[in-house]
């Protein structure tokens, strides 16, 4: 049986997992669903911690860095990223 | 004769970051417009590269140095200048970037349906999510005006755009990684709808998983003049009073002010302060006057005593 990887990333309302989901983003490593850009308008799951509830393990997550001076109010990417995984075996 | 914007589309411009007027062409010029691309069933396509030589080949859309003036830059009776000549095009370009606006490029996208992708056993994707066309800090801005001349039903995709990201500044397709934003839209219209962006605004094309083909026609437009009350001539706008903040009086009836302070779905709980205070700054800009404020979010912080 091989291992594969499935990758969700959160992008939350508040720097931490109790945070509201506001972007997200999947990678399936299986091969079982493709998906892409635009493919869903509802998020997969309301907070960053109903995702470890179901089983997603976080590997990743942004760090807060304060804003340069002078740039205080510079707006730019979404803030608060967490990377999840799965692992799933199977025959792929 | 242009109709120029009002005060209320400028607010919902500088809120949102864009703007749209549906069915605005009429359908002979939309009909005029798809003759003269030689549209055609999805049968009859061979290859992309095929489909817009042939296009580029018989079709009245010029070539167009960057930085000619829009009003040099389409034949005369051409569906294209028919469309940049009617009222409200031209009125809300005049708004936006003045009556001397030049243009930066143009392009016809198509977006083919699955069938082609079949046929080339090609994997059929979205576009990512971007920002065109490159890290732009300025508080200029340009716009990009879109000309849908067919439906776009739900199925056929649309352009995919994330309202009120235009201030964010980012460098292209840096924003891929987002595949779904909350709140994300697509522009699912009828024939002859037009859509203005703000040069900033986060967007993409959607997958068409129709039977037809899309087409979206964009232009870029710079201004070369100050984009300062450009759709008030007059000078008539005065900025509102304060008015009271978070113990509020519900009664009071909505101002341009609410159109400046709605927030998006997608905005943290931290950040979408400073995305207020952006389009506080960006409104400042647009009105002249340059100590307004609205719910006090840029008077708190200027209020410097050391």
């Amino acid at each position: 049986m091989a291992k594969r990887q499935k990758v969700l990333v959160l992008y939350l309302k508040l720097p931490s997992l109790e945070g509201e989901v506001i972007s997200w983003a999947t990678f399936d490593g299986t091969g079982k669903k493709l998906h892409m850009t635009g493919d869903s308008d509802e998020p997969p799951y309301p907070t960053g911690l109903d995702a470890l509830l179901d089983g997603w393990r976080l590997f990743q997550a942004s760090q807060a860095i304060p804003e340069h001076p002078g740039q205080e109010f510079r707006t730019s990417y979404l803030k608060h990223e967490f990377f999840f995984e799965k692992l799933e075996e199977g025959d792929f | 004769m242009a109709k120029l914007l009002t005060t209320e589309q400028m607010a919902e411009f500088a809120n949102s970051g864009c703007l749209f007027f549906d069915e605005l062409i009429d359908e002979q010029t939309n009909k005029e417009f798809l003759d003269d691309i030689g549209h055609t069933e999805i049968d009859e396509v061979d290859s992309v590269q095929d489909y817009y030589r042939n296009i580029k080949a018989t079709s009245s859309i010029p070539r167009i140095p960057a930085g000619t003036k829009l009003k040099d830059a389409y034949p005369k009776g051409s569906p294209l200048e028919k469309i940049f000549a009617h009222e409200v095009v031209d009125g809300a370009i005049k708004s936006l970037v003045g009556s001397n606006t030049i243009i930066d490029h143009q392009f016809l996208h198509i977006t083919f349906p699955t069938k082609y992708f079949k046929q080339a056993n090609q994997r059929q994707m979205s576009q990512q999510n971007h920002q065109d066309s490159t890290i732009d800090p300025r508080s200029t801005f340009d716009v990009q005006l879109f000309y849908f001349p067919t439906e776009v039903t739900k199925a056929m995709g649309g352009t995919r755009y994330h309202p009120g990201t235009h201030l964010r500044i980012v460098n292209e397709f840096g924003i891929a990684k987002y595949q779904n934003i909350l709140g994300q839209k697509s522009i699912v219209c009828k024939p002859g709808t037009i859509g203005i962006f703000h040069s900033g605004l986060w967007h993409g094309a959607g997958v068409n998983f129709s039977e037809n083909i899309r087409y979206m026609f964009k232009v870029r437009l710079q201004p070369t003049e100050k984009q300062e009350l450009l759709w008030d001539p007059e000078k008539k706008y005065q900025p509102l009073p304060n008015r009271a903040l978070y113990w509020t009086d519900e009664s009071k009836d909505k101002t341009i002010n609410d159109i400046l302070m709605r927030s998006y779905p997608w905005q943290e709980a931290d950040t979408n302060r400073l995305d207020k205070i952006n389009v506080v700054k960006f409104w400042r800009l647009l009105t002249g006057h340059k100590k307004m404020d609205v719910d006090y979010w840029l008077t708190r912080i200027e209020n410097e005593l050391y």
